[in-house]
């Protein structure tokens, strides 16, 4: 993946916003030393960025999250430190919204500086198992109430496509249809389709940015 | 939508609602299931439905009651501390023989308490909560299927038996996401005589009422209400059963707790340990029978809860003192690994009842 200085990643409810961006700040580290991954999300305060807190740290990787994210403090609550996201140009980070319209406006604050900078990749994050977004004109609805709320247009797509742990690499392969219908209808590239890690060697070399997932832990 | 989905357990209940046939929604938010209420207000008025988001619990199930009485299929939702509040009301639902259906995602308590799992609130579900003498039908899944499958058997059992049904969840299991199929068979609601529906001048009026004026009539109601109940208790009760047919240790457990245990039953027996488990999926009414069976044949028995011990006493009193009972739990919004549990069955093999 190509970055740019920041990138966000917004996307429906439950899209799997939260395991990508964790995933790309990984996949940064290895591009740039001074990385950081920022958690913004005020919706949901069950799975968050800081549930892979030991991995982040162990790979040097800066986590800004509010101090009561996984705690029974359950307030919408930013992060003291994201201003950083913005103030600080040597860092580059992906920063992990909330979902839906609701989620977005978290970045209220964020947006006039980021906008002014203008070194940012906005990206939605697109699964089309998601039972409210199951086509493009679905999909491209949410997309526009999330760009009304957060402020900043929209510059990518990622095909998050899949059915937990009974994806199939066909139906992988037959998301990316979807994603295409999605890219056309609101005029913006797929920039990457994500597939769990046991799924990428399968599907390498027969769909165009084809990035890797390892999924954060959890209970089952 | 017979392609499947990938949903929370949350939005399973309120998308398999939506395929019951329930048009009207009451809530107040509350974590860990406000996704139910956020996924109706979405949904319903895309169908010609009511979402209303009350001013309280307590609001919310009085508007419950008020469509029970016209014969609708209505429901709210909550987790442990609203539905504390909401259970004066369904004491009246009881009382008033109205079918409705309440889902309670539980989390950690007594009190306020905490956001993260629980299943602390078996009592409250199981022996009424509300005041007086009444059960409701209570459910309790397993996975994200199970809490679509058993919404639209809610609606139906609630219908079928005119009491309210609850689905017990928890945290884990209203946040966890899954492959869901709604292509769900549902049961056309039965006739509802009794339903106000408005007279039209061609029959006598309906009474929906809890109060009864004569200490005489509201006797007989009871004994009539249980007469009821005891048909559910034969015609109802849910279980499954896992690796018990040869099974010398036996894991009690539903919701989470019986996926964990699943998980160490299976590492127990790649240990040469015959160990199984009775998972009841209704838990009123209590699956009496097969724990009863079991106490003949195992050695011992572990209730798995997240809770300080809440179903372990229908467990004891189903298999009659022929066996020890032992609690293995977490609590507080902790959940027992399965090496906890491993290490139980284990102690409980060397023949070591705690």
């Amino acid at each position: 993946m190509e970055y740019k200085r920041i990138t966000l990643l917004c996307g429906h409810y439950g899209s799997g916003k939260t395991n990508v961006a964790v995933n790309m700040a990984f996949d940064l580290k290895k591009q740039y030393a001074n990385t950081a991954i920022a958690d913004l999300d005020i919706v949901n305060p069950y799975f968050r960025t800081k549930d892979s807190r030991q991995e982040l740290e162990r790979a040097g990787i800066r986590l800004i999250c509010s101090e009561y994210a996984g705690s029974n403090v359950d307030i919408p609550a930013m992060p003291q430190q994201m201003y950083a996201v913005t103030d600080d140009k040597s860092l580059k980070s992906i920063v992990d919204v909330g979902g839906d319209d609701r989620g977005a406006l978290a970045l209220g604050r964020l947006a006039p500086a980021i906008l002014e900078e203008n070194d940012y990749h906005m990206l939605m994050v697109i699964n089309r198992f998601r039972p409210l977004t199951p086509d493009a004109a679905s999909t491209v609805e949410v997309l526009r109430e999330i760009e009304q709320a957060g402020g900043i247009p929209f510059t990518g797509l990622v095909n998050n496509s899949n059915l937990g742990k009974e994806t199939t690499p066909e139906q992988v392969l037959a998301s990316c249809r979807y994603a295409n219908e999605v890219s056309a209808l609101c005029g913006l590239p797929v920039v990457c389709t994500t597939v769990e890690q046991s799924l990428y060697d399968r599907l390498k070399g027969s769909i165009e940015h084809l990035f890797p997932l390892k999924l954060q832990p959890k209970i089952n | 939508m017979s392609e499947k989905v990938l949903m929370k357990g949350n939005e399973a209940i309120a998308e398999a609602a939506i395929v019951a046939g329930c048009r009207h929604y009451f809530g107040y938010p509350i974590t860990p299931q406000t996704e139910i209420a956020a996924y109706m207000a979405k949904r319903m008025p895309k169908i010609g439905g009511t979402f209303l988001q009350a001013e309280s619990e307590i609001a919310a199930i009085n508007m419950v009651y008020g469509v029970a009485s016209t014969g609708h299929r209505v429901m709210t939702s909550s987790s442990s501390p609203g539905v504390s509040l909401k259970s004066e009301g369904i004491s009246y639902l009881a009382g008033c023989d109205l079918p409705a259906f309440i889902v309670n995602v539980q989390r950690g308590g007594p009190g306020l308490g905490g956001i993260q799992p629980s299943q602390s609130d078996y009592f409250q579900a199981t022996r009424g909560g509300g005041h007086g003498d009444y059960h409701m039908i209570v459910l309790a899944p397993s996975s994200v299927q199970e809490m679509a499958d058993l919404t639209v058997k809610g609606f139906e059992l609630a219908d079928q038996y005119r009491m309210p049904t609850m689905i017990l969840a928890d945290g884990t299991m209203g946040q966890m996401m899954e492959p869901v199929s709604l292509d769900i068979k549902v049961k056309p609601a039965p006739e509802k005589p009794w339903a106000t529906t408005g007279t039209k001048m061609q029959r006598k009026h309906n009474v929906v009422n809890s109060l009864l004026l004569s200490p005489e009539a509201l006797e007989r109601s009871n004994f009539e209400r249980f007469e009821r109940y005891k048909i559910v208790e034969e015609n109802e009760t849910l279980y499954e059963e896992y690796c018990m047919e040869d099974a010398e240790i036996c894991i009690a457990a539903f919701g989470i707790a019986a996926r964990v245990s699943k998980n160490a039953i299976n590492e127990a027996r790649s240990q040469g340990i015959k160990a199984g488990m009775i998972r009841p999926i209704t838990l009123w009414p209590f699956p009496k029978k097969p724990f009863a069976e079991a106490a003949n044949r195992v050695k011992q028995i572990i209730s798995v809860e997240l809770s300080m011990g809440q179903m372990i006493e229908d467990v004891q009193l189903a298999s009659g003192g022929k066996v020890p009972v032992t609690l293995c739990n977490r609590v507080g919004g902790m959940i027992p690994s399965p090496e906890q549990v491993l290490d139980a069955i284990k102690a409980a093999n060397n023949g070591g009842a705690k």
